[in-house]
């Protein structure tokens, strides 16, 4: 199971590149354009990303997510959260570079490979930055009155986190 | 940053947070060059997925299965294929992409709407739709995977998918729940 991933990047972009070939696409040329949108995208986050990743890791070196994760982890140990995972799984509807600066941080402290390492990263693929989805799409059209929209949203976010756990204890251990 | 700087000082941990300030403006250089180069070969190779049709292709797969969600708007082609799109972008992990598609989804929905302040539940079901959605290549996550040393960084994509699928399962329930409800 733990190799399928491994074949996923490999063959998705052979299937495209040979797609495009066929289909008489200039495929040097198309990419190299899109290569010139992912530079401009990266360099309008570059700000944000320093600046995030600066301020959690001083978060993390003064101690404020282990306090915050001592004042969960009975709850976290209960449903079987890595307590290292928490301050993701509180950042990530919010903001989407923060919870990316997080999750790095996590990786690279505890381990891409250790549970709590694979555990972040699956709920940083599963879920996504709900609030900032939730702001764009009314704010563009004014609608003001949402109803049940976070209600759901955040109720799919959680199950994505519980799955999260839950699969990497299946595949991995 | 301020609570940082406050906490570390009941901590005792200022001189740790003095070293973080430096390192993590380093740590954060090294993230976006390694971004740098993935983000470039991926919006390339995803140029070419658009341009070779695979994006059309896939959304003509999921037309059934929108249309089930979006009942009112089974027969507006013009709002039923920008859902479409932006779903297909979602699923590509094409962000940049599926937010424009999705405000203009939620434009032409809008025009058939009513009450032009509240939500309806096509509306709903939409940005729910785009709050748990599906990547099917989770390329950033890889990346940082691969620049903390796993030996296999796409190896959670299986776990990935799972989570995410079950996640989008228990919105769509739910959401359907709420609406009969209110």
């Amino acid at each position: 199971m733990n190799n399928i991933g491994a074949f996923v990047l490999p063959i998705a972009i052979g299937i495209i590149v040979l797609f495009g070939i066929l289909k008489r696409v200039p495929v040097f040329d198309v990419f190299l354009q899109g290569a010139r949108e992912g530079i401009l995208s990266t360099y309008r986050i570059a700000p944000s990303i320093v600046g995030l990743v600066v301020a959690v890791s001083m978060l993390n070196a003064s101690g404020a997510f282990q306090l915050l994760g001592n004042a969960i982890s009975p709850v976290a140990d209960f449903l079987g959260f890595p307590t290292q995972v928490l301050p993701l799984m509180l950042l990530r509807p919010v903001s989407g570079s923060g919870s990316l600066a997080v999750l790095n941080d996590i990786l690279t402290s505890n381990g891409a490979d250790s549970f709590a390492g694979r555990v972040a990263a699956v709920m940083m693929g599963s879920t996504e930055t709900t609030f900032y989805a939730i702001a764009v799409y009314y704010g563009a059209i004014g609608i003001k009155k949402i109803r049940h929209t976070v209600a759901a949203a955040l109720c799919a976010d959680f199950a994505g986190a519980v799955m999260a756990v839950l699969t990497v204890r299946l595949f991995f251990s | 940053m301020v609570v940082s700087v406050v906490i570390s000082f009941f901590m005792g941990t200022t001189g740790a947070v003095s070293d973080a300030i430096i390192s993590g403006g380093k740590a954060s250089i090294d993230l976006l060059i390694t971004m740098l180069s993935m983000m470039c070969l991926w919006n390339g190779i995803m140029k070419i997925a658009e341009f070779g049709g695979i994006t059309s292709i896939l959304s003509r797969i999921f037309a059934p299965v929108l249309n089930k969600l979006f009942p009112n708007y089974k027969h507006d082609i013009e709002t039923s294929s920008a859902i479409c799109s932006n779903v297909t972008a979602n699923l590509l992990g094409l962000g940049n992409a599926a937010t424009p598609l999705g405000i203009e989804a939620m434009k032409r929905m809008q025009k058939a709407n009513p009450q032009k302040d509240t939500a309806n539940n096509s509306m709903i079901m939409f940005v729910v739709l785009n709050t748990a959605s599906i990547q099917l290549v989770p390329t950033t996550i890889a990346i940082l995977r691969d620049k903390a040393g796993a030996v296999s960084p796409m190896d959670i994509v299986p776990c990935v998918w799972i989570s995410s699928l079950f996640a989008l399962l228990v919105g769509i329930t739910i959401t359907r729940l709420l609406e009969k409800g209110g």
